[in-house]
Order: C-alpha cells, then structure tokens, then sequence
C-alpha cells in the first residue's frame, strides 16, 4: 500500500511536472473563477478560497458531452496538484447540465460530468478516498439567461473543496 | 342520446364525413377541422334541503361546472338564460325550457346536512333533448368540509355518462412547489386537489426535491431529495406526512423512481462511477435487482399498467431514445425513430399509449405514441416542455412547463391526449413535476 501510495505520487508529480508553470492554469477565459496566477488573490495558497480563485475550481464541457477538453485537463492538473500539496482537505466534485435537457437526463449527464473530472483527478494521483461526486443536473445553474453564453458556463463540473480529512 | 364519443379524438384529423357518420339523433357535436363544438349543459345551484345547506348546495354546483367546462367538451349556459329555476329536487323537469335555451344537458341536484355533520347530496342527469333522464339519480354523503369532492364525484359521473369514459375530478396532484429567481430556485413537495384546491406542502424547501410520484392508490408518494447531500429515493407517506431513505448507498445516486403497478416494486435509476442503469427494488424486502447493463445512460423507466414491461430513455444509440423492455430486464427493444431526443416515457394507464417529452430543433414537445412506437404525435410546442402525467383515465396529460429568460419559471399545464384544451392548471406560485393521483376510492 505505501509503495503505491509513493508510486502513485511520483506519477502525480511528473505528470505536475509540465504544468507547474502557474501561467498556463486555467488560461483563458473558459476555465471561469480563475487567474492566470495567483496574482491578485489575496488568499493563502493553502486556502480553498486560492483553490477557487487562483487554480480555478471548474472545468466546461459541450452539449450533452462528458469529455475533457485539453484546457479542462489543464485546470484539472492544477487541481490535482494543489490537493495532493494539501493532503488534509477533501473534494465534491459537483457536476451541473444546462437547462436544455430533461431532468432525469440531466442528472445522469451531471454525473457523467463530475466523474470525468473525478477521473481525471485520480489519474493525476489525488486518492479516491478524498474526492465524492454529486450531480445537480439542470437544478443549479450560475447564469440565468436561456441563451448559449450562459448555457455554456453552467454545463460544467466545479470542484468544491470540503472540510479537512479526520486524521 | 347525448353522448361524446371519445373516439372522435383520434379521428380528429379524419375526414368530416367519417366523424359525422359516427354520430347519431340530437347529437350537436361539431367537429370543424378537428375542434369539438363543446356541449351546452346547464348546473343550477343545488337545492339547499335543510337550513344552511344554500352556500354548499351553490358551491357544489360551480365546482361540478367548473369541472365539466374545464374539459372544454362542455360549456356552461349561464343561468341569467334560464327560463325556468329548480327550486324542488323531486318536481318535473321542464325541458321545453331548457331546450329553448339550447342546455343539452341539465344537472339537479340537493343537498342537505344533517345534525351529525354529514352531507348528503343528491344528484340526476337530463337529456334535455331526449327529454328523459340520463342514467338514474345517485346519492353522495361525506363530510362538510369534503364537499368539494363530492362535488368531484358527481362531475365524474356525469362525465362517464355523457362521454362513456371514466372521470377524473376526484383526483389528486403532487407536484414540486418552486419559489425564488432561477439561479436560488427553492423547491418543496406539494399535494392539491387536480384542480388546484386544498394545497399542503408536503416538505420543506431546505432540500431540492424532484419529480414526486404517485402510488397506484395515492396514499404514498416516491421522490428524490437531496436531504443527504446527495440525491437519493424517498418513499413519503401522505396521510402521516412521514417519509424514509428507500436508496442510501455511499457514492451513488439514486433517482427517477416510479411504482409498480401493484405498488410492491419500484424502478429507478442508480448512477456509479459516472455510469447510470435501472434497477428495481422490492419495498418491503429492500432485496434489489439491476435491470439493464449498458454504458449508457439508462432512466426514466415506467412500468406498464399490467405490470409485464418497463419503458425507459437511453443514449445507447448516441441520443436519447425510447426503449421497452421485459419487467425483469432483458432485452429492450427502441421504440422511438423519429427526428430529435425523446425522454422521460410514461405508460398510460390505459396501456395503449407512451407519453414523451420530445426535443427536436431546440423546442420542447410533449406527445404520445402507440406502445410500438407508430402513430406519433406531438400535442405542445414551447421553450421548455417536459414531464407528462396522465390523468386517470388516459385522456388527459399534465406536464411542466418553463418559460425562458433570466426571470423563466415553470408551472404546470394540461392537454387532452388530442392536442386540445391546452391550459395552465392553477397553483399558488410556480410548480413543476407534476404526477396525477389515480381517482380516489
């Protein structure tokens, strides 16, 4: 088990390796909360609110899809990196559909969402046990205009950083 | 005979002569371009038999109207027309007065209290044309303050008696409540009469609720809530208002229930790994069964009325399709060929059609197919319609529908299962996910 635990963060971190550059995290402005760096944040690096506005807590998908786009993987190594630099905190990673669905579908495309993210996460290195998903489907959106621009950035996957792991 | 054949729906979008050839004596039924000429009927105040009966005996009988016009296979001659008053229950009718005002039908009725609280009402049903009675008198007691169900129950059977269907005014709705802007949408469970009367809110809106479904005898409700966190089945008493987790297991979600049709059973939908499939599960031996295996997502599921298949959605093909399938899974067979995603099927109750809500070019439709999947058709068109229930006898379907635009909301909506009579059902605020009760006992 501790073999691959080290294992397992080795990988994590040379997988971290190309992207430690801050620059390149959530570049854009697809990644939504983000920054380019952490520059203007005034949080602590080790804060779920640095995680939120520096890392950039979410990642957005296309119509009725689950799959991540090269700029999402990017978030999701700069996630993957802060949570395994902050080993005592847990993730929800929260998966949300746009209103142009029905709602049972939504939720079961929500999951999809919050588990490609999970996924992702977990190949980066971050232990299954710290991260829970929950899909909202159409129930939460953030932008509330029926047009492509706000439905765009409510087919997404935000990951909420919870409170500490119980040692 | 006055009668309303139900038939004629369907037929509607049949030559002229077809429909005509189906009627017969008095009958004053006019179909122009697939339109029912609603039939004129007259509902005078019930006579009040005992002292302080007068408001129940006139509120009986605008409830009874109202049911009837709301079908919009009625209209009501309004009694400024009439020529003579019903002041005694037991008199003769004179019908040459109201043929003179063209009232089709004519409804009597009495009402009195008695010393212990009881109310008693009396009813009869005239072929105003035929000049006779229609079926024979009927008697009604319940409680004063049930009166407007009695009042239900004596529109039902005028209903059936006129149409040759089964009513359903003496039923219920459970719908989720919505208050609050789009982007902090407050939802609660709420139960009313199907016409709007007697809302009580069944949950507290601290947690999302969804999609509340009816038993087959309406005396429990199954939903999702996301009490936990994390959405999972609930299984709600109504008379107690008391409810318990059905589904709890760590790191899934479980959803889209729906009952069995002996109310033992209940299918829904458990999502895993990113993964979602249908199982069903025994109430009260909690033992489970996986119904389907796929990759894809599969949900939404709704069990025939005789209880042997189970229709459901599924992506398996890339979009959302229609798909029976055998009670204890095997394998399912896709119903739905048409242009665009078709979603959340219900059987309806009479076994003969599939409900569906239905995307194609960004619109939302709901419509109804045969159970193979032939004669499609779309009843409403808007932004956002989705989620049919139907009504206990098969004729009627209400669903949710969402306006667009950052100040959008939804409420619910009903149609016949002919496309006509579209119209907002009545509920104090914004409501969605509607599921109609069967007629109560």
């Amino acid at each position: 088990m501790g073999n691959m635990k080290r294992l397992t963060m080795i990988f994590a971190v040379l997988a971290m390796g190309a992207c430690t550059d801050a620059e390149r995290f959530g570049a854009g402005g697809l990644s939504g909360g983000s920054s380019a760096s952490g520059a203007g944040v005034d949080a602590a690096p080790d804060s779920p609110a640095y995680f939120q506005q520096a890392i950039g807590d979410r990642v957005l998908f296309a119509v009725d899809q689950s799959n991540l786009s090269d700029e999402a993987r990017t978030v999701l190594a700069g996630q993957a990196k802060w949570l395994l630099d902050n080993p005592d905190y847990e993730a929800v990673i929260e998966g949300h559909a746009d209103e142009q669905g029905t709602r049972e579908y939504n939720l079961a495309l929500g999951a999809r969402r919050a588990n490609a993210a999970r996924e992702y996460l977990v190949a980066q290195g971050v232990p299954e046990r710290r991260l829970r998903t929950v899909s909202y489907g159409k129930e939460r959106p953030i932008e509330i205009c029926s047009t492509e621009s706000c439905y765009a950035k409510n087919r997404r996957a935000v990951t909420v950083i919870a409170g500490g792991l119980s040692s | 005979m006055i009668r309303i054949l139900f038939s004629l729906f369907l037929l509607a979008m049949l030559p002229l002569a077809q429909v005509a050839a189906a009627q017969d004596g008095p009958l004053r039924i006019e179909i122009t371009e697939g339109v029912i000429e609603p039939l004129p009927f007259a509902a005078p105040d019930f006579v009040a038999e005992s002292d302080g009966a007068g408001d129940v005996a006139r509120n009986i009988a605008r409830v009874v109207a109202a049911d009837l016009s709301g079908t919009g296979l009625f209209r009501e001659v309004p009694a400024s027309a009439f020529i003579s008053q019903i002041t005694s229950f037991a008199s003769p009718v004179q019908y040459a007065d109201w043929k003179a005002i063209n009232a089709q039908a004519l409804i009597t009725g009495a009402v009195s209290t008695g010393t212990d609280g009881r109310l008693e009402v009396k009813f009869r049903v005239y072929d105003v044309f035929a000049g006779q009675e229609l079926g024979s008198g009927l008697r009604f007691t319940g409680t004063t303050e049930g009166w407007r169900r009695i009042a239900h129950k004596v529109a039902d059977t005028v209903y059936s008696r006129i149409t040759g269907e089964g009513g359903y005014f003496d039923s219920r709705v459970v719908f989720v409540s919505e208050t609050g802007p789009k982007d902090d949408r407050r939802k609660r469970l709420a139960i009313m009469d199907y016409d709007g009367a007697n809302l009580q809110y069944l949950t507290d809106s601290s947690s999302i609720v969804l999609a509340p479904r009816f038993s087959p005898t309406g005396d429990r409700v199954l939903y999702t809530s996301y009490e936990t966190g994390f959405p999972r089945i609930f299984l709600l008493d109504v008379g107690s208002v008391t409810r318990r987790a059905l589904e709890d297991q760590p790191g899934t979600m479980s959803f889209a229930p729906r009952f069995s049709p002996d109310g033992r059973d209940v299918v829904f939908s458990i999502e895993q790994g990113g993964n979602t499939d249908i199982w069903r599960l025994n109430i009260e031996s909690g033992e489970r069964q996986q119904l389907t295996y796929a990759p894809s997502i599969e949900t939404a599921p709704s069990f025939s009325p005789d209880g042997n298949r189970i229709v459901f959605e599924s992506d398996r093909s890339g979009t959302q399709q229609l798909y029976i399938m055998p009670a204890n899974g095997g394998e399912a067979e896709r119903i739905s060929f048409g242009q665009g995603r078709y979603g959340t099927p219900v059987w309806s109750p009479r076994g003969d059609l599939i409900a569906f809500t239905k995307q194609n070019k960004g619109r939302f439709h709901i419509g109804v197919m045969r159970t193979d999947g032939s004669e499609e058709r779309l009843l409403t068109a808007s932004f956002l319609d989705e989620g049919p229930t139907w009504a206990p006898n098969g004729r009627v379907i209400m669903f949710t529908r969402e306006t667009q635009g950052a100040t959008g909301s939804a409420s619910l909506y009903s149609v016949d299962v002919s496309g006509r009579n579209l119209k907002r059902v009545d509920t104090p605020g914004s409501g969605s996910d509607p599921s109609w009760s069967p007629l109560q006992d």
